[in-house]
């Protein structure tokens, strides 16, 4: 099997012969097609949020970054990725295993359920959960008993966020192992490979990339996630605050500067996904080198 | 169910996911369901044949369509920049594309209205054309093309990484054209990546509330979106009501999904037949 | 070398998973804590064990520091966050107590709601009386609360003011100007904003007013009215941002508090505030949430504080704030700030909260014929 995924490796990092290439009009039309749509649409909304945040001097940027109250923000939002994105990610593999390896009836069905989260509105998300645990639903006067809170409390936020998040690393990964198909793992199982096995060594290296995507992604989404988790938080500064709830508060506030500035916060993730892509590129070239 | 596989996982992995999706997905939504069983049939019809709610409806879904497609089409064309050409600037603009996720949606809509309002950068371009796109529905199409920007990139782009070029060459070397080869070899294989991107990013337009309200305006028959209804709703302590809106709006978009999916999973047997 | 590089990736991965484990575990202990933390306030259950250390550090006569929550509506933060202050350092001075005051603040109807569906507010002090009312039918607040303090149990009222542009271009004044061609009106959307709520009702008393009590008449005149408003936010902050930030509409319909504050906070040399012939009497309710404050053992405090919004102090502060003091002596010395207008009643006019939202908000009722098709 080693001998598969090596050639797999090798074979990408080969240069390409140029009859296969497009022309060089295409490519930069292409290209300039590409630039210009991300220009447009997120370097210009971006650029609107970093001169907001920077209007009144760096001093108050950094003010509102280290105020205690967008630090007990950033905690809870890192509480809650934290969980709710290792959850989703082995979920997701789970799913995708079965989803992609083995034929069974209702498979739509499934993939459909695991779409749905997406489909359903932020506001109903959280709504569902307050009817759920709120004092009013079938498991509040027990809850309230037995001074469980659910709701407008951190568990809360964190089951918001991870229903939120459930399809994402599932529906990266899925389109990616049905396209490899099963011949490989096939073959690994033949050989001898024996149970998880045959994920580890045969799978896994095949879907990195759309794994890596997919957690990537959920977290994004954790950490970004408003809707939902404003109906499920109560809102109490300092204690269920998340980031993006906080920069909806400083808004109120007429704090524009701020709220802009604990937003930028948020932009940090893009940097970080564009250091892990970094690594991950690095040292596969170090041990293609290596071979 | 049908010829058992060699591979093993099945049973585990399907009972975990099963599991996990009714805890968290099957059981919270069913309680939609229950809650506007509370009104009487004839009270639930009156309240979804509302003409706002229609309306409503019709806003909601067909501005998700727009957003999906022409993040289908732009989606492609990054993704496909971002696999396969050089380029300054490629790193950056490869992570950007992540940023609709982890900005909140409301500093999302906060930021696309400042910029497209008559007095913002765009707004005041368009403005002497008699473009409104603040404030009326292409508003509402442009915060949900950004919503859903990484959604096709993203299940695109690690299918095109994976691309067995050995084909391309195969289709080339018999004399096919570029372009030929791209539309008979390389696109079908992107076919299902690309429709579970649109899907993902439809689906995330029909229900997103927190960056559209800041840009539609809100104006009931022409940008009010059925979220906001349900918000109205709620405000008003009519769950029965709220609920009876969503319901609907889950089940339309649950069969839409089925729908995408069915057609998606013939699309790919076809090819793996192909192949 | 590659596969290895693999499991090193998969092995990270799991100690990822292992650590979440164990921070799901933590974050249920967080949670136990935070539960901790609010019973710990529970003098009278299970205050001694908890409190023995704290007390040891500090005055043996001093009680146990507690926490209240404050559940309120949009306008107020800046007005709780100063009284706040003052009412903490009253309570430690009279009651020898430490006492934080958490706040939280959203739009007045799903305020009420967070607080029926479990939100342990000890005090709410919302926007409507509606809202309260609706707390009331869940059974946390008892019915007579609105007699629990003086005046309605409104300690601070305010009003329906136009904001208009600097020099005022398009000569607003009073309520008719609002329907003249070029003008556009910005208000939020009355369904989902308690502020929007009053300015609807306040232009329709006018123009019942101006039309000798002809319904339709005045039908038709907030028909057109709403014909003007090209955007519909759904929170007042929403629409002052809208009008001020976006520089869409001629005047913005506002609380007084609001209209002050939005020229304070973003630019005095921008606009003026107009006061027209006719608004209403805004009474922001404030009340003891019964059956909070009687599970975490927090009456006292509750009730002092609520009593301490009519106190000189208390009252100041609101003026300070742009509300208007209920207490005449201190009004007096707001006077140049808060002109006298006539002022209508929502009791007197109205028949009461719950008569107006079933008449003008409630499903199919008037506001919503303005857009209904074809009417």
């Amino acid at each position: 099997m080693a001998g598969v995924v090596r050639y797999h490796a090798t074979t990408k990092k080969q240069t390409r012969e140029k009859h296969i290439d497009e022309s060089l009009v295409v490519r930069w039309t292409l290209i300039s097609i590409a630039v210009l749509f991300i220009t447009i649409m997120i370097i210009l909304p971006l650029t609107v949020v970093m001169t907001e945040a920077l209007k009144k001097g760096a001093s108050v940027y950094f003010a509102a970054i280290a105020h205690e109250d967008a630090m007990s923000a950033l905690r809870l939002t890192l509480i809650t990725a934290f969980i709710a994105v290792p959850l989703n990610t082995v979920f997701g593999v789970l799913v995708a295993w079965a989803i992609s390896k083995f034929k069974f009836r209702r498979k739509q069905l499934l993939l459909t359920l695991i779409d749905l989260p997406f489909a359903v509105s932020p506001v109903i998300a959280g709504l569902v959960f307050v009817l759920m645990f709120g004092a009013q639903s079938y498991l509040g006067p027990w809850l309230s008993e037995h001074d469980i809170k659910i709701i407008f409390a951190v568990p809360g936020i964190i089951i918001a966020t991870l229903f939120i998040t459930v399809p994402f690393v599932a529906r990266e990964i899925i389109p990616l192992m049905q396209q490899q198909g099963i011949t490989e793992e096939e073959a690994a199982v033949s050989l001898g490979a024996k149970g998880f096995q045959v994920f580890w060594r045969v799978t896994l290296p095949n879907i990195k990339w759309g794994l890596l995507y997919g957690i990537i992604l959920c977290n994004a989404r954790a950490m970004g996630e408003f809707g939902a988790v404003s109906v499920v938080s109560g809102h109490i500064r300092g204690r269920t605050n998340t980031l993006p709830l906080h920069v909806e508060i400083l808004y109120n506030e007429y704090q524009f500067s701020a709220a802009f500035a604990i937003a930028s916060l948020l932009m940090v993730l893009a940097i970080i996904t564009l250091i892990v892509k970094a690594i991950v590129e690095w040292r596969e070239e170090v041990q293609n080198i290596h071979l | 169910m049908s010829k058992r596989s060699i591979i093993p996982g099945f049973r585990l992995s399907i009972g975990i996911s099963v599991f996990y999706l009714s805890i968290l997905v099957l059981i919270p939504l069913s309680i939609i369901f229950i809650k506007s069983f509370e009104l009487s049939l004839a009270q639930f019809w009156d309240t979804i044949i509302n003409p706002r709610v229609l309306a409503s409806y019709r806003i909601s879904f067909v501005t998700a369509f727009c957003a999906a497609i022409i993040n289908t089409v732009f989606g492609l064309i990054v993704a496909w920049v971002l696999v396969r050409y050089q380029f300054p600037g490629k790193k950056i603009i490869d992570a950007l594309v992540d940023i609709p996720f982890a900005l909140p949606t409301a500093v999302a809509g906060i930021a696309l209205t400042a910029l497209y309002a008559k007095n913002g950068w765009i707004g005041s371009l368009l403005e002497p054309l008699g473009i409104k796109v603040a404030y009326s529905p292409l508003g509402i199409i442009v915060a949900l093309t950004f919503i859903g920007i990484p959604f096709v990139v993203r299940t695109v782009q690690p299918v095109i990484e994976d691309l067995e070029k050995e084909m391309e060459e195969a289709a080339v070397m018999l004399g096919a054209y570029r372009l030929r080869t791209f539309l008979r070899v390389v696109l079908p294989t992107l076919y299902p990546a690309l429709l579970t991107g649109f899907t993902l990013a439809f689906a995330r337009g029909i229900g997103e509330y927190g960056s559209v309200v800041f840009i539609s305006g809100n104006m009931p028959l022409v940008t009010e979106i059925s979220p906001l209804l349900i918000m109205t709703k709620l405000e008003q302590y009519d769950y029965a009501g709220a609920t009876a809106i969503a319901a609907v709006m889950l089940i339309v978009s649950f069969l839409l999904l089925l729908l995408i999916n069915l057609l998606q999973w013939s699309m790919n047997r076809r090819m793996t037949a192909n192949s | 070398m590659y596969i290895r590089s693999i499991r090193q990736f998969l092995l990270l991965f799991s100690a990822v998973i292992l650590m979440v484990g164990l921070l799901v575990a933590c974050g249920q202990g967080n949670g136990n804590n935070s539960n901790e933390l609010s019973s710990s306030n529970k003098v009278n259950s299970n205050g001694k064990e908890e409190s023995k250390s704290k007390e040891s550090n500090e005055q043996a006569k001093a009680k146990d520091a507690v926490k209240l929550l404050n559940v309120s509506y949009d306008p107020t933060r800046e007005l709780y966050v100063e009284f706040n202050e003052a009412f903490a350092k009253h309570w430690k001075e009279t009651a020898n107590q430490e006492v934080t005051i958490e706040q939280s603040h959203g739009g007045s109807g799903k305020q009420g709601r967070a607080v029926i569906d479990g939100l342990e507010a000890d005090v709410v002090t919302l926007a409507l009386g509606y809202d309260i009312d609706a707390i009331v039918d869940a059974g946390l607040i008892e019915p007579d609360w609105q007699s629990q303090y003086e005046l309605n149990s409104s300690p601070y009222t305010s009003t329906i003011v136009f904001l208009v542009r600097k020099g005022n271009p398009k000569n607003i004044i009073d309520w008719d100007d609002l329907i003249k061609e070029d003008v556009e009106v910005i208000t939020p959307n009355p369904k989902t904003s308690g502020g929007a709520r009053w300015n609807y009702l306040a232009a329709w008393g006018y123009a019942l007013k101006q039309n000798n009590n002809d319904e339709e008449a005045a039908k038709q005149y907030v028909a057109e009215l709403f014909k003007h408003v090209p955007v519909l936010d759904t929170g007042a902050r929403g629409s002052t941002t809208t009008f001020v930030e976006r520089e869409i509409g001629d005047v913005l319909l506002a609380w007084e508090n609001e209209a002050y504050l939005s020229i304070n906070e973003l630019g005095p040399d921008k606009f003026d505030i107009v006061y027209p012939s006719l608004s209403i009497l805004a009474e922001p309710p404030v009340a003891i949430v019964d059956k909070v404050v009687d599970k975490r053992g927090t009456r006292e405090v509750a009730e002092a504080y609520l009593q301490f919004l009519y106190t000189d102090e208390g009252q100041k502060i609101a003026g300070k704030n742009y509300y208007r003091p209920t207490n005449q002596a201190i009004a007096e010395q707001f006077n140049d700030q808060f002109p006298k207008l006539e002022l209508l009643q929502i009791d007197e006019d109205f028949g009461g909260w719950k008569a107006a939202q079933e008449k003008h908000f409630a499903e199919g009722g008037l506001f919503d014929q303005i857009y209904t098709p074809g009417s």
